[in-house]
């Protein structure tokens, strides 16, 4: 098996694969090393760039996963074969949360969009964007939430380290805010949490 | 002082006072506490004048407002500010909005990303089977969206949208005369030349009214000639220059 033919193997594989491909995977199926394997899904990459076709090879949620050029969405959209997901603004904000704060109990959610929000919460679980990572190890012992394997590929992100930036108070004001209430940012109570993976 | 209720979408009491912070162009370190919490008075009043039930985190917010701003209004003993962390009643509050801001920005951030199957597209649709109801999505709006959706309508709506409904005059008096009149050309009527054609409830009902009213007074006579036929209006007397003067009132039917 040379080079050229592996890497044949792979696109073939990453064609016909539903969710995105991991190297590990890639390696077990093929029985090659790693390291062979995640160099030659980068060639893969760097030659999807460049050939111009109407399909990138992309790295979203730790895997790999052919997708669609961005440019030729409206393309597709007019075969009407696909219906986007339609966020409410309450959906993003809570999403939003969720994203950046993980692990979050809904009762932190609550307090800092000032509303109820089991049921958007609801919403994006049934969405798969959004799952239940465990128990909070503090009284009453609440779920705690966080975003999943499809919300990374939902929003082509290879992983949470890719979330934009979130602007800090600094940015919104300079200096203002010293001196005033420390953010409980960090939840260092959170238990180890059995993941539902 | 009156509140222009935004037709924004407020994602609750938090999106409000940034809302109304916005508005007045106040600088949100500096919040003037007594001016923002006379306007979020002012707009849950406006919301309850709309006959809205105010959720309960919004009389929250509203009762936080009130207490900072009694707290604002007491003297700070000095040896208080040295115990004290916290020196402005608002910081709590100041600290809030500006973490619900960042979260309200990264919702923009996110609905600009490109999306599965919004934006890019996979050769096997999988975000398609995650929502696979049929159908327009379904999702939980909030009160306020529910209030934008009808102030819309309400804008859509043409001006006059309520029409004035007038009460018909229907006259006993007129049709007595009517019916006198025609007797004076003619000395027999059928009934059914009397009224219009299509016939109208109100209209048969009058002018049978004012028939009775006639047999009544003893001016005109009536027959049929077999049962559920036509009924036939004869004077009683002489039709010469009958008038009746009777008054509509005396009827008892206005």
């Amino acid at each position: 098996m040379d080079t050229r033919e592996v890497k044949a193997i792979i696109e073939a594989l990453l064609f016909a694969a539903e969710t995105p491909l991991k190297s590990e995977k890639l390696s077990e199926i093929l029985g090659l090393e790693r390291g062979m394997i995640t160099a030659l899904l980068r060639e893969l990459v760097q030659e999807s760039e460049s050939a111009g076709h109407g399909f990138l090879l992309c790295s979203v949620a730790e895997g790999y996963q052919y997708r669609s050029r961005p440019e030729y969405a409206e393309w597709i959209r007019r075969l009407g074969h696909h219906r986007p997901f339609r966020f409410s603004r309450a959906a993003l904000e809570t999403l939003a949360i969720i994203a950046y704060r993980q692990p979050v109990t809904r009762a932190e959610i609550e307090y800092l969009r000032g509303v109820e929000s089991g049921a958007v919460v609801k919403t994006l679980m049934e969405k798969r964007l959004v799952k239940i990572l465990g128990k909070k190890e503090i009284a009453g012992r609440p779920l705690i939430y966080g975003t999943t394997r499809d919300f990374l590929e939902f929003f082509g992100l290879r992983d949470l380290s890719g979330l934009p930036t979130l602007r800090d108070f600094s940015e919104l004001a300079p200096d203002a805010l010293e001196g005033m209430l420390p953010l409980a940012d960090e939840d260092s109570s959170v238990a180890p949490i059995e993941t539902t993976e | 002082m009156s509140c222009e209720i935004s037709i924004d979408k407020f994602e609750g009491p938090l999106d409000l006072l940034l809302h109304l912070i916005r508005k007045e162009e106040m600088d949100i370190y500096e919040i003037e506490i007594a001016q923002i919490t006379r306007q979020y008075l002012d707009f849950i009043d406006a919301m309850q004048s709309l006959n809205l039930d105010i959720a309960g985190e919004y009389l929250v917010m509203a009762a936080t407002l009130l207490q900072i701003k009694s707290r604002m209004l007491l003297p700070v003993h000095e040896e208080e500010i040295l115990e004290e962390e916290e020196l402005d009643p608002r910081a709590e509050l100041i600290r809030r909005l500006l973490e619900y801001q960042r979260y309200k920005d990264a919702a923009l951030t996110f609905a600009a990303l490109p999306q599965l199957d919004r934006d890019i597209f996979l050769a096997t649709p999988q975000v398609a089977e995650v929502g696979n109801e049929e159908g327009p999505e379904l999702e939980p709006v909030s009160l306020y969206a529910l209030v934008e959706a009808f102030r819309d309508l309400l804008k859509k709506a043409p001006k006059d949208f309520v029409h004035e409904v007038t009460a018909e005059h229907l006259s006993v008096t007129e049709r007595i005369q009517t019916i006198l009149n025609l007797l004076q050309q003619r000395p027999q009527l059928p009934f059914s030349e009397l009224v219009p054609v299509p016939l109208v409830r109100s209209e048969v009902v009058v002018m049978f009214l004012a028939m009775l009213e006639l047999v009544k007074m003893s001016l005109i006579k009536i027959y049929q000639n077999q049962r559920c036929h036509e009924i036939w209006l004869a004077p009683a007397v002489s039709m010469d220059d009958e008038t009746v003067a009777v008054r509509e009132e005396s009827f008892g039917y206005a």
